[in-house]
């Protein structure tokens, strides 16, 4: 089993070319890195298995229940204070306290959530060790390739593509 | 200066590579000395910061009567300080939440310290009402936790409101600010010199690799928290209106409140943007980043909130007299012809008259008049936020209580030395993080073809 390629490239242009040939010759793109989001980049792998929003709208709609249910429960039974003649139960201005809560408990939720579906905290990775990788929040752009059998005609073909630097990433 | 801003110039350079850009925003922090300028400025806003933590000490020790309140005015400087800076404390989130949502690429130059002021001024102004409180060390009361003496907050309070508006608003805010941060911390950390730079900045980029997958997930994220942004800032500004509006005094009880402090908030926040922006710009050469085209921008959504709270200032007179109501009508009287009328003038002056310049395109170019009609709006808007509480509490229903407010000095000391907190968190932010969002403004120069 061949080890995957990493290969540098200048633009964002040349890493998709090279994705798109890459991937017609039957390799296997592993993953991309870039100093910045690109739509076409993110849209060309597969998206994390953790659902962000649907997690995020559970813990909204769920913390703002848990939240109502406690002043229901502390303002009609647990302590029932006749404030002026108005309802014990006074929904409308009960709204404003769960609402606040659902959302900081869906930013949570979700700030949860993107950390787990991008397997974060990792304070180290095996590519951190690969050479100029450092660039890959600056200035350059990586493109990470299963070959597909023999390793050379990958990195021809990536190399065809505008690639500076092509090298095996190690474990 | 002088120049007209060339349209969608969102970077001020023919090219700009993204090397130059990471450069030139982490440059300063990472290898340039923090300069004369800033050290200057840092121990004005230490000395500063010491006189306000000692009156508010003395505040919180001896009790709110050091302050200028008496039986009528009951609440003064406090409370009024406490609505501006939740005001400049939801701009940030709200400029950075909306333009992110309409797709306005330019906010990339200015998000990210528009966002750094949300977090300071919202901290901020959470210390005004536990300052105010009378009993500070019980303000722990407001929140539900199990006691020995059964007992629960009183949730059709105004201040517990407050209380989960202020919390929940910081703590998101903060994650909000964190994630957009999170992939500059990473360049952070492969651009750091010194062992203890990449191990400090490595920890708190959580590992980041600016994977295809991670940025996937991180726009979804960003985009939803956006949305979630928007309605929170407006219901914590609004709770905020909704604190005079569910009171029963004349002027207060109004259903324009709400929306009415949520425009002020943002019209007060963008003036400090403006402001932060200047400085930014000139201290940190970000001249390339923060462009002529990104004050227009901010000068044209300024002079809209402008007309928007000219009108409210309209609606309240209007309401007044159509409502038929006599207190109503006293307390609009009162506003000009009353103690606080010259404030009230200068108010009106600020707000409604001078921003007016910034229908000019030279007006809008020009980066001295811009400061200085900022600096008018947010003295326009700190005036509006104290007169708000001085002219109804000191003309209510009762002439037998009609009083009016003096200032004390530890009121003047709470009053202006929070800006030294501001300014002291600032001056530290900018020296150890990026102050403009790297990956964002790369996007935008790949956009604009400047990379």
């Amino acid at each position: 089993m061949s080890r995957p390629l990493l290969a540098e490239f200048e633009t964002p242009e040349a890493l998709v070319r090279a994705l798109r040939l890459a991937r017609a010759d039957g390799h296997r793109a592993l993953d991309a890195f870039t100093p910045f989001a690109i739509e076409e980049v993110s849209a060309a792998f597969d998206p994390p298995r953790l659902p962000v929003r649907p997690i995020m709208a559970l813990a909204g709609f769920g913390s703002a229940a848990a939240m109502y249910a406690l002043q229901w429960y502390s303002a009609v039974h647990a302590y029932p204070l006749n404030s002026g003649g108005r309802p014990l139960h006074s929904w409308p201005v009960f709204l404003l306290v769960p609402f606040e809560v659902g959302v900081l408990c869906a930013a949570i939720a979700g700030f949860a959530v993107m950390l787990r579906a991008c397997s974060l905290p990792r304070l180290h990775h095996p590519l951190f060790a690969m050479p100029r990788f450092e660039r890959a929040s600056q200035d350059r752009f990586f493109l990470l390739v299963a070959p597909h059998g023999e390793p050379d005609p990958l990195r021809r073909t990536l190399e065809e593509a505008g690639a500076r630097l092509v090298s095996e990433l190690h474990e | 200066m002088s120049a007209v801003p060339r349209p969608r110039a969102w970077i001020d350079a023919d090219r700009l590579g993204y090397g130059a850009i990471s450069a030139a925003i982490a440059d300063p922090i990472q290898k340039r000395g923090p300069g004369r300028a800033w050290m200057i400025a840092i121990i004005v806003a230490m000395v500063l910061s010491v006189i306000t933590l000692i009156a508010i000490g003395a505040v919180l020790t001896v009790g709110i009567g050091l302050s200028g309140v008496n039986t009528t005015v009951v609440w003064g400087v406090s409370i009024a300080n406490y609505v501006w800076w939740i005001g400049i404390g939801n701009a940030g989130t709200l400029i950075s939440s909306m333009l992110l949502l309409t797709r306005q690429r330019w906010r990339a130059s200015i998000n990210r310290f528009a966002e750094a002021m949300t977090l300071f001024a919202a901290a901020i102004a959470g210390l005004f009402p536990i300052i105010h409180l009378g009993r500070p060390l019980y303000a722990y009361w407001l929140a539900p936790y199990p006691n020995t003496m059964d007992l629960w907050p009183q949730w059709r309070s105004a201040l517990v409101w407050d209380f989960w508006a202020i919390l929940s608003y910081l703590l998101f805010s903060g994650i909000f600010w964190f994630t957009g941060l999170l992939p500059d911390l990473a360049t952070m950390r492969d651009r750091a010199g010194t062992q203890a730079g990449r191990m400090v900045y490595g920890a708190l980029a959580l590992g980041w690799r600016n994977s295809a997958r991670h940025w996937g997930v991180l726009e979804t994220f960003h985009m939803t928290m956006a949305a979630l942004a928007v309605p929170l800032v407006c219901s914590v500004h609004s709770i905020v209106g909704l604190d005079f509006a569910a009171s029963l005094m004349p002027g207060w009880q109004e259903s324009l409140f709400p929306p009415y402090f949520v425009v002020g908030a943002m019209y007060s926040g963008f003036a400090m943007v403006v402001v932060l922006a200047i400085v930014v710009r000139r201290g940190l050469n970000l001249q390339a980043m923060i462009t002529p085209a990104h004050f227009d921008a901010m000068a044209k959504v300024m002079l809209f909130a402008s007309i928007v709270m000219s009108f409210s200032y309209a609606t309240e007179w209007f309401m007044a007299w159509y409502g038929g109501e006599h207190a109503d009508r006293t307390v609009v009287g009162y506003f000009f012809a009353g103690d606080y009328r010259w404030l009230y003038a200068a108010l009106l002056a600020c707000n409604c008259l001078v921003p007016q310049a910034l229908w000019f395109r030279s007006v809008r170019a020009n980066l001295w008049l811009l400061a200085a009609i900022a600096i008018l709006i947010n003295v326009g808007m700190w005036l509006e936020r104290i007169l708000i509480v001085w002219n109804t509490l000191s003309h209510g229903y009762a002439i037998s209580l009609w009083r009016t407010y003096h200032v004390s000095l530890y009121d003047l000391v709470i009053l202006f030395g929070p800006l030294g907190l501001f300014a002291l968190g600032f001056l530290v932010l900018v020296r150890l993080l990026p102050i403009v969002s790297m990956h964002e403004v790369r996007q935008v120069s790949h956009a604009e073809g400047a990379a």
